[in-house]
């Protein structure tokens, strides 16, 4: 189908490394606008990777996943939070726990220690597998890793779905995931999406603030 | 003969980047007018600039020292000779291999050092202040620098740039992540480096913000030329360096014919005037940044370069 | 006179000067001479160093009638030994030239002559040792003499370094103790001949490691064991300080490269590479980093040496993931690296510690923010500073960049590394580095910058004179061998071959790449990457100068002193110049925020307010705050609880020997 000639391997990796990236964009961004287009960015990258492998492993169902990615993640959900951001007026910067460059540190930490632990277990794997199941986990870990150091609750959905984004590069590259699962999860997905979406509209409407942080003094068990 | 045809190639080499040089100035200021929708002075008016101050008398503050009159010199030297040894036209010149790209990289911190000293040296509060944040900027900006350099290095097998450019030119590299983020990284290190939008803003003068307006601001006359010559160099240089790296294509080998060479030039022309339009198309999109993001801004690139490396590690060791 | 009759004699007139000078200090002549004897006695002990490594006679031993009954004191010079005698004599006679005209000054020479001599002395038995015994005495006499010469000021903040100096030069020696009770294993042979032929493996070498990596760190100045360094170099006088900068923590470093490589060498494992080289990057970015924030010259120099043991220590460590992968290229231009870096550190090192103390001399200040404009009235110590500190900040054509140069090849040649976990740390390592470099150079366009250039900030600033004769000489010997070292890069790599091979058995390449050029540095065998210093040199003299002449001969010549121009509103208050806190702020609030925790507050008071705005930076230093302040609450609580013990009865003392002897020969009794 394809020529040989044209490393499938290089674009395989290039791609997934794309993802992998665009999880640093990610976190280097300190407005919400830039984390939301971000993570638009995040999610076409990776319907055009799962595109790519249900090309190479011809295996058709993959398609609906690549676009279900590109239609839900690309387009639907970055413009109904960027809806959310303006309607409810939200702070437009973020505020960070830690400093930018300490995050993308961190980052490149988190990076390290997955491929570490993936490679020798997954020895036996297809190269490109392992190098998939790597570049997944830590996107799964950067992910986290914005969800904690963001006090913001926009950027915490987005780390949420981020993750998400790692996990289906990972079942896309694992090869012989139905798709049933992929369906469930990207609906579980969407219901964790809208949960998140009325939580931010009901706090923000009692509480006059997202900041996450600022909620705990209202927390019940605190004192 | 052959000795005597090298040198020639050099020479002519080293005075081609410094004749370029303003001429690629004079464009960037030039298109960005056209994108603001104003006239814009010709494209040679950098010489006229350059001319001008060349021939008028340089001031010196009471205060000032021998290393103020001596700093311009070193510091066009220093680029002068950087520039010398990146390869624009043709790969694999006479003194090509003297230095690699380390030793490039160190030859502007020399002509920074020089520079940021004689920011210091009329002890003005100005001075003060572009040269801390030259270095402050220049502590982030040079690491990321030996990311790229690390990445590229780590793939073609040398520190070399002639032989990375023949690399580059020979084998077919493919599409690489790490390539990728190594020359967005090259970009954010270049603008940095140059004082362009959006790290620093070469058109400004008396503004809170500036950093090298801000070290050079005693500098008058003939001294002003030259550090105006060693910055037209500088971007010139920088341009080449992506262009050598990144895009090598159509140039010219070590020792060719003239025609070869004269092509070589001709696409090397080409180049650069494609770089400065881009880089004017930059600066009027963007707006100049707070101080502080700029080191969130090199801090980005710092990663950037630091995650090519992991990944061309990884895919190594594939 | 053959080499070992050299040596005696040169070590015989050390300790005898020693002992002269105790009684015979008075009198700038008496004290000339005696540093000149010391300088003399110095070459005594580098010419056979450098002749041993030209001429390479093979090893010799010498057995003295000293020391332990059945042992003796063993002195032997090989490669490794006769490359570090190099390094301390080089060091120790400068220091002394210098000395001729400084030492002159000093309050109290009855308390710094004496120990001069014998702390170069003690420095150079170390290297000589060829003996456990040998080796720990010779590293105590080094320790206590350098203590004494840290007292031997009365200011107060002496007292203070003094004790954690003394604290830690302790530490460092039971742990070496501890670890050559464990090389020498339960055959007991302190002779270091019997460890080599019977190297520790297993755990019992990583314990070597470890307890090394504490001594010989802990003496070198590896973070977080650092914290005498900046307090103690700084207190002794400026030639002092000078030689416990640039060559005590050699002979730390000295005493890690034999017992890791020579004793232990072939057990070596891989990953030992991974602690030494995380020490050694957080090391080099945690020194330039404190040294940035200081505004006390000679302190912030100390912690440049800090930040360059870690930048020595890198190379070690990647020498040994290359030996031990038996890579040996790349082991060999690792060791290169690192080899080179110590001769470089201690040339530059030396020149700037020689600088600050010219510059205290003449100002009786070591606080920078209170300098400035010394350039015009000490025009040549100025000029030799400026070549050490652009030689630190690794600026071509000088040495620094030689050795960082090597240095960042051999990072880049550890993709060819088997192990994994390695080739993700050296990378990151290699960024350390690089910061650091970047980092080193804020901080002498600082140093330099705030001392030397802009207007004097105090009086005793403005009224400054040059300093003597033998100081000038000596700085710009080493300011010279700074240059020529630089230039002459493939010189300096070939002088280094031998003691290369000796340690991890291949030396480094030197052949030219086409086209075959003379003094060319280049890595590896196949020649893919090249540094040519001198080819840099003449192309900056001549473009520079061309340059100057073009300009000159046809644009303009002419120029007029007028006021400075600052935007138009020139101020005259000199202090209303950048100092110190102020050009390092930027960095300070990017790096700083973080490592220490800075906070920077403001007063600002509201407008028709006549109080003074006030801006106030408050720091915290990690290693204190983390490891020893804890550390020493813990020693006081511990050692509150067992006071009790001091005031017991004559009957309650000897049950508790009692018990304890009980005690001990059930433990035997189980044991066998």
């Amino acid at each position: 189908m394809l020529p040989a000639s044209l490393d499938l391997l290089d674009v395989t990796y290039f791609l997934s490394g794309s993802v992998l990236v665009s999880s640093f964009i990610l976190l280097y961004q300190t407005r919400l606008f830039g984390i939301l287009n971000a993570f638009a960015l995040q999610s076409i990258i990776l319907s055009l990777a799962v595109a790519w492998q249900a090309m190479v492993q011809q295996a058709p169902h993959l398609y609906v996943t690549a676009v279900i990615a590109f239609l839900m993640k690309g387009i639907f959900v970055p413009l109904v939070l960027r809806r959310i951001v303006r309607v409810l007026n939200i702070h437009r910067a973020v505020e960070t726990v830690v400093s930018i460059n300490l995050t993308l540190l961190g980052g490149i930490g988190l990076t390290i220690l997955s491929i570490m632990v993936v490679f020798p277990i997954a020895r036996a794997a297809d190269v490109l597998v392992r190098e998939d199941l790597a570049f997944a986990l830590s996107i799964i870990l950067l992910g986290m890793l914005m969800m904690i150091t963001r006090r913001n609750a926009v950027s915490q959905v987005v780390g949420f779905m981020a993750m998400e984004n790692g996990l289906v590069l990972a079942a896309t590259g694992a090869r012989g995931m139905p798709l049933v699962v992929e369906v469930s999860v990207a609906f579980s997905i969407l219901i964790a999406f809208f949960v998140f979406g009325i939580f931010i509209f009901r706090i923000r409407e009692r509480f006059d603030t997202i900041d996450v942080d600022d909620l705990s003094a209202h927390r019940g068990d605190a004192r | 003969m052959e000795l005597i045809n090298d040198l020639f190639a050099q020479g002519v080499q080293m005075m081609l980047t410094l004749l370029a040089a303003p001429a690629l100035v004079g464009l960037v200021r030039k298109v960005r007018a056209r994108l603001m929708r104003r006239r814009g002075p010709s494209i040679f008016q950098p010489y006229a600039d350059l001319f001008k101050l060349a021939r008028k008398e340089a001031l010196l503050a009471h205060s000032s020292s021998w290393l103020f009159r001596a700093a311009p010199y070193v510091v066009f030297a220093a680029i002068w000779v950087a520039a010398a040894l990146v390869p624009t036209f043709a790969s694999g010149l006479m003194f090509n291999w003297a230095a690699d790209i380390l030793a490039i990289v160190a030859l502007l911190a020399t002509a920074r050092f020089a520079l940021a000293l004689a920011g210091m040296d009329v002890g003005t509060a100005f001075g003060g202040l572009g040269a801390s944040r030259e270095m402050m900027i220049s502590s982030l900006a040079e690491p990321a620098m030996l990311m790229i350099v690390f990445t590229i290095a780590l793939l073609a097998g040398t520190t070399q740039l002639s032989l990375i450019a023949q690399f580059m030119l020979d084998q077919p590299v493919g599409l690489r992540v790490s390539l990728g983020l190594a020359l967005i990284a090259l970009i954010i290190v270049s603008v940095a480096e140059n004082g362009r939008i959006p790290v620093d803003n070469p058109a400004t003068h008396l503004e809170l913000t500036m950093v090298h307006e801000a070290m050079v601001l005693e500098y008058s006359g003939r001294h002003l030329a030259l550090i105006e010559a060693a910055a037209a160099v500088k971007l010139l240089l920088y341009v080449s360096l992506i262009m050598s790296l990144f895009f090598p294509v159509g140039m010219a080998q070590a020792g060719g014919t003239p025609a070869a060479m004269a092509t070589g030039m001709a696409w090397w022309a080409g180049k650069v005037v494609l770089a400065g339009a881009l880089l004017a198309f930059g600066e009027t999109a963007v707006a100049k940044m707070r101080l502080f993001r700029v080191a969130e801004f090199l801090g980005g690139a710092l990663v950037l370069g630091l995650l090519g490396m992991i990944l061309l590690f990884v895919s190594r060791s594939l | 006179m053959g080499i070992a009759e050299l040596l005696l004699t040169g070590l015989a007139i050390m300790f005898a000067i020693g002992l002269w000078s105790v009684f015979f200090h008075a009198g700038a002549n008496r004290i000339r001479a005696t540093y000149g004897a010391i300088a003399l006695a110095c070459l005594f002990l580098l010419l056979p160093g450098i002749g041993y490594i030209i001429a390479a006679p093979g090893t010799v031993s010498i057995v003295l009638p000293l020391g332990l009954p059945d042992v003796g004191m063993r002195l032997r010079l090989d490669f490794l030994s006769a490359f570090f005698l190099v390094v301390v004599n080089l060091g120790g006679a400068v220091s002394s030239l210098y000395a001729m005209g400084y030492g002159v000054h000093e309050a109290r020479p009855g308390r710094v002559l004496p120990f001069v001599a014998a702390f170069v002395a003690a420095m150079n038995l170390v290297i000589l040792a060829d003996d456990a015994f040998t080796f720990l005495l010779a590293w105590e006499m080094m320790s206590l003499t350098s203590w004494a010469l840290v007292m031997s000021s009365r200011e107060k903040e002496a007292e203070r370094a003094g004790l954690v100096y003394f604290v830690m030069a302790s530490f460092s020696g039971i742990m070496l103790l501890f670890a050559f009770g464990l090389l020498a294993g339960a055959g007991g042979g302190y002779g270091f001949e019997q460890i080599r032929l019977a190297p520790p493996s297993g755990p019992v070498a990583t314990g070597v490691l470890v307890l090394v990596l504490l001594g010989a760190g802990s003496k070198a100045g590896l973070f977080p064991l650092h914290v005498w360094l900046p307090l103690a170099h700084p207190a002794a006088p400026s030639h002092v300080s000078a030689l416990m900068s640039a060559v005590m923590t050699k002979v730390a470093v000295y005493g890690a490269i034999r017992i890791l490589f020579d004793l232990i060498g072939p057990a070596m494992v891989w990953w030992w590479a991974i602690p030494v080289l995380a020490i050694a990057g957080i090391t080099t970015l945690m020194g330039v980093l404190y040294a940035l924030m200081q505004h006390d010259l000679k302190r912030l120099l100390a912690y440049h040496t800090v930040e360059n043991i870690g930048i020595i220590f890198i190379g070690l460590g990647l020498a040994m993931a290359f030996h031990a992968n038996g890579q040996t290229a790349g082991a060999a231009l690792a060791m290169g690296a690192a080899l080179l870096h110590v001769f470089n550190h201690s040339l530059f090192k030396s020149l700037l510690f020689l600088g600050s103390g010219a510059v205290l001399h003449a100002t009786g200040e070591r606080d920078i923010d209170r300098l400035g404009g010394l350039i015009h009235n000490m025009p040549r110590t100025a000029f030799f500073f400026l070549v050490g500190s652009a030689a630190i900040s690794a600026l071509p054509p000088l040495n620094g960049f030689v050795s960082e140069w090597l240095t960042f090849q051999s990072v880049l040649a550890s993709s060819q590394l088997p192990q994994m976990s390695l080739k993700f740390l050296i990378p990151v390592t290699g960024v350390m580095l690089a910061l650091a470099a970047a980092l080193a150079a804020a901080c002498f366009v600082k140093a330099f910058g705030v001392t030397f250039l802009g207007r004097p900030r105090s009086d005793m600033a403005g009224k400054a004179r040059e300093t003597d004769r033998f100081s000038l000489v000596a700085m710009g010997l080493l300011a010279t061998l700074c240059l020529l070292v630089g230039i002459f890069p493939g010189q300096a790599v070939q002088a280094l071959h031998p003691v290369v091979g000796f340690l991890v058995g291949g030396g480094l390449p030197t052949e030219a790449v086409t086209p075959a050029v003379p003094l060319s540095l280049t890595p590896f065998a196949d020649g893919r990457s090249s540094y040519n210093g001198m080819i840099i040199f003449v192309f900056l003299l001549v473009s520079a100068s061309f340059t100057a002449w073009f300009v000159h001969r046809f644009a303009s010549r002419t120029t007029r002193r007028t006021d400075s121009w600052d935007c138009g509103h020139p101020e005259d208050n000199p202090l209303a110049q950048y100092t110190a806190a102020s050009f390092s702020q930027p960095i300070r609030r990017v790096f700083g925020a973080n490592v220490f925790s800075a906070r920077e507050q403001v007063d600002m008071p509201p407008p028709g307010d006549n109080r003074p705005a006030r801006f106030a930076v408050s720091m915290d230093d990690p290693a204190w705050k983390y490891i020893f302040t804890p550390l020493s609450t813990l020693v006081t609580w511990v050692s509150r609880r067992v006071n009790v013990l001091q005031q017991l009865t004559i009957r309650r003392y000897l049950t508790l020997v009692f018990f304890w002897v009980v005690g001990l020969l059930i433990v035997v009794a189980l044991w066998n």
